[in-house]
């Protein structure tokens, strides 16, 4: 039963990769491309849990936190440039 | 049933409840009309998905594997944490840049003072006069072209 | 030498050990005497950042607003999902001025995130002089009901916690 649910949420996270990669490319502005790329950052955080399910391993928690600070980070300072052209003031 | 299916299947339908949340998030991104719409799928399903995916693998090695592992929850509560401020700056952002959105929007037509994103700006189009007006704009344009 | 001087921040320090036990996942003493140390010295290290929070009057009443705000994530998904796996019925859209009675920058903060994390709305600006707060809703049918709602729900909850 563990191993068919854990084949059914990769199948939809990976959908939702997909998908956000496509909004991606279509983006009509900035603002979209930034949303769908920290959507991506969350997705990879999923994706890299489940992994870690599929091979009974605790490694990869590591690189899950390292994802979601530098997802927020560069995140919150692509933004800070749209708005004010500085990040650090 | 046993105390270990109570758990495989707890564990099963957080698995699966997770990333049909993930997925809609991602769908409500890729389908809706306009900038500020699309900004609610993550922010709500993308974060709840994640949260039942970090709390099933926290249950998966505590519970069926026997070795503590609270990980996870850091994660989940620096996502729980991060999300609403990501989306706050994101939306933020939109208005600064005038991003267009769909007609049939109520309210008042939203506008950021200039303290509120502060000295330096940056420079940003003009706020379009109505949606759809840069399409209309376009077929006066290639009329007085004479095509 | 008094212990304001070197431990500025006591919630602030605890939180810090736990989070690099956390972190680490062991409790082995060199963990524990690194965790202390890191919580002894970042708070220092910050202390001219520092914005002193407002304290909590009733940890009760805190506990229970969290549970509510948590179960509203969840109603809150299964309405936005609704909306985006029918997309026959179209959304109607709209941005609100919220006006805000609380003026502390933490119960701001706490509300704009409470906000954004409950069912259909987003909060997208607070006014530089902490007025009002503009939210952009995903299907609004009445303004005032939202506002009311808001206001109900969450805001005066969290200003009977804080007491501001």
């Amino acid at each position: 039963m563990l191993s068919i649910a854990l084949w059914i949420s990769l199948t939809f996270i990976v959908l939702a990769l997909a998908m956000n990669v496509f909004r991606l490319a279509i983006g009509p502005d900035i603002p979209d491309r930034l949303l769908a790329v920290d959507t991506m950052y969350v997705n990879a955080i999923a994706l890299i849990v489940i992994i870690g399910l599929w091979l009974n391993t605790k490694t990869y928690f590591e690189a899950a936190i390292l994802i979601a600070m530098l997802g927020f980070i560069s995140t919150m300072a692509i933004c800070r440039y749209l708005l004010r052209g500085d990040i650090i003031e | 049933m046993n105390l270990s299916f109570m758990i495989e299947a707890l564990i099963s339908v957080l698995l699966v409840l997770g990333g049909f949340f993930a997925f809609t998030g991602s769908l409500g991104m890729l389908m809706f009309k306009d900038f500020f719409m699309r900004l609610h799928g993550p922010t709500k399903g993308t974060t709840l998905g994640i949260g039942c995916v970090l709390i099933a693998s926290m249950v998966y090695f505590t519970l069926y594997q026997q070795e503590p592992h609270f990980q996870e929850l850091l994660i989940t509560l620096f996502l729980f944490i991060t999300a609403p401020v990501t989306g706050h700056i994101l939306a933020k952002t939109g208005l600064h840049m005038h991003l267009k959105y769909i007609t049939g929007t109520q309210g008042l037509q939203p506008e950021l003072k200039d303290e509120d994103v502060g000295q330096s700006r940056v420079a940003r189009p003009a706020r379009p006069k109505r949606p759809g007006d840069i399409k209309a704009r376009r077929k006066q344009l290639l009329k007085s072209r004479g095509r | 030498m008094k212990p304001e001087r070197y431990l500025p921040a006591p919630g602030l320090s605890l939180v810090l050990f736990l989070t690099w036990l956390l972190m680490v996942s062991s409790i082995a003493p060199g963990q524990l005497l690194l965790g202390l140390v890191l919580a002894l010295t970042i708070p220092l290290s910050i202390r001219r950042l520092w914005v002193p929070l407002p304290p909590v009057r009733h940890p009760i009443k805190l506990c229970l607003f969290i549970l509510r705000v948590l179960s509203d994530i969840v109603k809150a998904n299964f309405q936005v999902s609704l909306l985006i796996w029918s997309p026959r019925r179209a959304p109607h859209p709209g941005f609100v001025v919220y006006p805000l009675q609380v003026q502390d920058r933490l119960v701001i903060t706490l509300l704009a995130n409470t906000i954004t994390m409950t069912p259909g709305t987003v909060s997208t600006n607070i006014r530089h002089d902490r007025s009002s707060l503009l939210i952009h809703a995903l299907d609004m049918s009445d303004e005032q009901a939202l506002v009311k709602d808001i206001r109900e729900r969450y805001e005066q909850p969290l200003k009977e916690i804080f007491e501001c």
